[in-house]
């Protein structure tokens, strides 16, 4: 399935971005789906995979984390999110029905007042990076954010910088991925974003 | 007993299509030898058409299609030379063309300095993707007819109908295993020209293209600087940009850059360049450097996401 998700960091924040179809063999079933979950007031995850797994993972994770949230009276730390979310997806993997997701997590870490992006596939690869993308779009726009990526940006710098990943997918991938739904994390919290 | 003999036999009616593209008849009575070294190019008759041996079966395609498709065996003894990135783009000021020069052969890399961009004649270049014999040979074939050409018609050819003799002459061979996608650059009449041809027979005209296994990040650098009113200098300095990408994400890609630019007066080869230079270093003191490396990290050293000095402690 043509998926494609975007993460990149910038000064004091992280932006996800994601596209917004849902498929099923050659068929458009859906055009305004929101595959980036938030988990917490200072975390999101952009989805990618397997339909049913993507969902039924990102549910599974929200959820424990928001226990966790309960039980301890403060939320985990993103980089601890990711590790914790890593181990699933490695536990899983070994398991006789492994969920088949590709993630990218976004998290803005309160105690060192830094953004954190992961990128994390089915295999439970994890990675901390600048930049992230999966699927198709990984192909195009890898060397733009390569080329136009700056830790520093701040934020309309960071979304042309993104505007420009999105444009590229568009311009060269034969296939049309509609529109991108776009969500930052900093220390305010999470709110979506038109690009 | 006589169908059966007129099967195999390399004339027979089986395999009509190769005796079209491959006519040799009166070829077999002159040896290579004869003439001494003819620069490969011994298999050309009388007549102009190069003919080859093919393997004495009644599909001689689907017999190399089995020994050479390492797509679907690993194992084969004939390994073809698949990754590479290439560019050409077209803009005010004639056209740029950079490639890398890397020769994979599977995962192994066979050489780091293959001459990627061919030397038509001194005002056409072609680009090498795909198999690197097949380009290197049908592209030097392409040469002398040009050649031919300029001495019958006393006039150069234009770079389309250099493109359509090539993709016309694959375009004969389709389903035989040829293995080629290249750009024609040149300047004519017409002024600068630019033509995609590969071996399915596709040819287009146009002003960005890039190929190979590489290409995509080669477009995603390309896409975002290309103007038409670049200056030479910067469209060279976006060239080179372009496929340093490429080589930095592209395993089948790197080692170094050729830079090729065509002008009015023809093609000049700009230079080479290496790509983990290019990565911790930058080109060098060339037109279009901006200075320091291309690497993100030889980039963006120093620099932080963290906001910890923007918290506004008063409150």
């Amino acid at each position: 399935m043509a998926e494609c998700s975007f993460g990149l960091i910038g000064k004091g924040y992280v932006i996800l971005a994601s596209d917004t179809t849902a498929g099923r063999s050659i068929v458009k079933m859906k055009e305004d789906e929101d595959k980036i979950k938030a988990l917490g007031p200072n975390l999101i995850m952009a989805t990618g995979g397997e339909p049913g797994d993507t969902i039924q993972f990102a549910e599974y994770v929200e959820r424990n984390l928001r226990l966790y949230h309960i039980r301890h009276n403060h939320t985990l730390r993103p980089s601890s999110a990711a590790a914790w979310i890593r181990r699933t997806l490695a536990d899983s993997l070994r398991s006789r029905n492994p969920y088949s997701v590709n993630l990218i997590l976004g998290g803005y870490d309160h105690t060192t007042s830094t953004p954190n992006l992961y990128w994390i596939d089915y295999l439970g690869t994890m990675v901390d990076v600048p930049f992230a993308a999966h699927g198709y779009g990984a192909y195009f726009a890898l060397s733009t954010l390569d080329r136009y990526h700056d830790p520093e940006a701040p934020l309309e710098e960071g979304l042309e910088t993104l505007r420009k990943c999105v444009r590229e997918v568009e311009k060269r991938l034969i296939v049309s991925l509609g529109k991108f739904k776009v969500k930052i994390i900093d220390r305010n919290g999470m709110r979506e974003i038109d690009l | 007993m006589n169908t059966f003999v007129s099967r195999f036999a390399p004339s027979s009616s089986v395999i009509p299509q190769y005796r079209g593209a491959l006519a040799g008849d009166d070829d077999d009575e002159f040896s290579d030898l004869t003439w001494g070294s003819q620069a490969g190019f011994g298999n050309i008759g009388a007549k102009g058409i190069p003919s080859f041996e093919v393997p004495n079966l009644p599909d001689p395609s689907a017999f190399l299609r089995m020994h050479t498709d390492d797509y679907a065996d690993p194992n084969c003894r004939i390994k073809i030379q698949h990754g590479t990135t290439t560019l050409a783009f077209r803009f005010k000021g004639g056209i740029i063309v950079a490639v890398d020069s890397r020769a994979t052969a599977g995962s192994y890399i066979a050489s780091g300095t293959v001459k990627k961009v061919i030397e038509i004649n001194p005002y056409l270049l072609g680009t090498m993707a795909g198999g690197a014999a097949d380009c290197q040979y049908w592209e030097t074939y392409l040469g002398i007819q040009c050649r031919l050409h300029e001495l019958r018609n006393r006039e150069r050819i234009s770079v389309a109908a250099a493109s359509k003799y090539l993709s016309n002459l694959v375009y004969s061979y389709k389903g035989m295993g040829l293995s080629m996608g290249t750009m024609i650059c040149g300047w004519d009449k017409t002024g600068p020209a630019l033509f995609y041809v590969d071996s399915d027979g596709t040819r287009l005209k146009g002003d960005i293209f890039s190929v190979g296994s590489g290409s995509t990040y080669a477009y995603g650098v390309l896409d975002q600087s290309y103007s038409w009113d670049l200056s030479d200098a910067d469209a060279q300095e976006l060239g080179r940009r372009s496929i340093y990408a490429a080589g930095h994400r592209d395993a089948y890609s790197g080692n170094t850059i050729n830079l090729y630019h065509v002008k009015e007066q023809g093609w000049e080869f700009i230079g080479n360049y290496d790509v983990t230079k290019m990565h911790y270093d930058g080109p060098g003191n060339v037109p279009g450097a901006t200075g320091g490396g291309y690497g993100y990290d030889v980039r963006t050293a120093g620099r932080s996401a963290s906001d910890a000095d923007a918290i506004d402690t008063s409150a």
